[in-house]
């Protein structure tokens, strides 16, 4: 199998704080996985790892087909929706900061820039979005403008952190629907964050459970609901 | 009516007046262009703690019996990048991170001047501005800082804008963030150093504020938003240079109200399209 991401005995630390410990896992082309763990189990230093944002103590991690950090990888971050309706800027505008990765000094949008951002526009289902202020949209069509710019560049690997965490219950169902048949359609891999254990086990390929280490890894089918609880993760989720 | 142009015709004419309009206008494009960034990372109030830094250095200057430009300028520019490493390196909140250099240097510049025998008209001019204290350095120290910054706006637009938007996203495909962090503290000290001439320590960071925050009450995106700023910025600064001198009031204050009314009308109108 073709593998876009491996990483060998993955340990970072903050200060004094040891985050994760020896994590190792392969990604391979056309994963969905799914990243749980309990706050403070190092999901999200996992994620900026991977992207090249926090520095490794020790461990590495290679990659193949995607370029640490602009090429190949979309990423949508955590808290990502913007609060501020005051925020002036069209929806045009933030889905062409996907674009600015690969671009050189002065770096401009170009008539064939405008044409992928409508192309993803149109594949995210909000092409009639593309002139409105980012503000006066709904937290779910923000989200899926988040969605386009990380996905503008056409990646390979999508990562996505806890996209879904201000989403009500039924924009979420949507949303992680949207994501798989991102995957399944266009052979995007993705990783994805979440708290919602019920979503990713019912949407993922994959689950990664973490708890400082790694603890689980392998298929979303397989994974034991009771192994969730003892890892304090939100089993109540997987009975809505 | 005919008094008003006559008086307006007789402030054209002076020098003073001159210099105090072009310097006005090219500090009030160069802080309204800066402004947005500032205003919607939430650094707002940098330019009120970067004044409150000159005010220090001036009172160094003074004391020292220097030029106030040459030594405000590196204090004030190297205290925006301290402003944004406690922000970002000791944890500290951006507003905390302000009120912290801004204090302490207020204190250092009344010790200074308490030292040298209290303020004197020089300080105090810097506290309220004097047009009648700026020079021909101020006048092309401020048309190489507009060329500055209307070719950094112009040229790292697209990062800037980035950068605004979301930083964390900004790093990931590979924009110098900080980099460009550093470009706009810069710019934004020199602007704060030359503009307190203008309008005074005292009230420099409104010329920062009042015209984004008004043009953000109208504008759908991001350029319209920087370009309507620049209007109202150099209409309040024209309009309120001219008027001060009409009715002989003082020409910071006279600027800012000028700016504060635009707002209110703006926040109206938005109010009404809005019902």
């Amino acid at each position: 199998m073709n593998s876009l991401i491996r990483a060998e005995n993955v340990t970072v630390r903050y200060g004094e704080n040891i985050v994760l410990t020896d994590v190792s896992f392969d990604v391979q082309a056309g994963d969905y996985i799914g990243l749980v763990g309990a706050n403070g189990s190092g999901k999200s230093t996992l994620m900026k790892a991977i992207l090249g944002l926090v520095p490794i103590e020790k461990g590495k991690i290679q990659y193949s087909g995607v370029g640490r950090g602009h090429t190949g990888i979309g990423y949508l971050p955590q808290v990502a929706v913007t609060g501020n309706t005051l925020f002036p800027a069209e929806v045009r505008e933030i889905v062409g900061i996907g674009l600015l990765g690969g671009k050189k000094f002065p770096k401009r949008i170009t008539k064939n820039d405008e044409l992928a951002i409508e192309s993803i526009l149109e594949k995210l289902g909000i092409l009639g979005l593309k002139n409105k202020k980012i503000g006066d949209l709904s937290g779910g069509q923000q989200q899926r403008v988040l969605l386009a710019r990380a996905m503008v560049s056409r990646p390979k690997l999508l990562i996505l952190d806890e996209p879904t965490s201000a989403l009500d219950p039924r924009v979420r169902s949507e949303f992680f629907a949207l994501i798989k048949s991102i995957n399944e359609n266009d052979g995007t891999t993705v990783i994805l964050v979440s708290h919602d254990l019920s979503s990713i086990k019912r949407y993922s390929k994959k689950m990664m459970v973490l708890d400082r280490e790694l603890v689980y890894y392998g298929s979303s089918a397989a994974f034991d609901i009771n192994f969730s609880m003892a890892r304090g993760l939100h089993h109540h989720e997987l009975n809505d | 009516m005919n008094s008003t142009i006559n008086l307006i015709q007789e402030a054209l004419s002076y020098g003073f007046m001159q210099r105090a309009l072009i310097v006005g206008v090219l500090i009030g494009l160069s802080s309204a262009m800066l402004g947005i960034f500032l205003v919607l990372k939430k650094f707002s109030m940098i330019g009120d703690g970067l004044a409150h830094v000159s005010f220090a250095t001036v009172a160094i200057a003074l004391f020292l019996g220097a030029s106030p430009l040459f030594v405000s300028i590196p204090i004030v520019t190297v205290s925006s990048i301290l402003i944004m490493n406690l922000n970002e390196k000791a944890g500290i909140h951006g507003d905390a991170a302000i009120g912290l250099v801004s204090s302490f240097s207020v204190a250092l510049g009344v010790l200074i001047s308490s030292v040298s025998g209290g303020f004197n008209v020089d300080l105090f001019s810097y506290l309220f501005g004097s047009i009648l204290a700026i020079q021909k350095t101020d006048l092309w120290l401020s048309v190489i800082l507009a060329i500055g910054v209307i070719f950094t706006v112009i040229f790292y637009y697209n990062d800037l804008f980035a950068i605004t938007h979301d930083e964390a996203f900004s790093s990931v495909i590979g924009i110098p963030t900080k980099r460009r962090n550093y470009l706009i503290a810069t710019l934004t000290s020199v602007t704060i150093v030359l503009g307190i001439r203008v309008v005074g320590t005292m009230l420099i960071s409104s010329m920062i504020i009042f015209p984004t925050v008004s043009a953000l009450q109208i504008s759908k995106n991001f350029k319209s938003t920087i370009i309507i700023a620049a209007i109202i910025s150099v209409f309040s600064v024209v309009v309120g240079l001219l008027g001060s001198y009409v009715l002989n009031l003082p020409s910071g204050a006279a600027i800012v109200m000028i700016n504060g009314i635009i707002l209110g009308i703006m926040m109206l109108y938005k109010g009404i399209v809005q019902r």
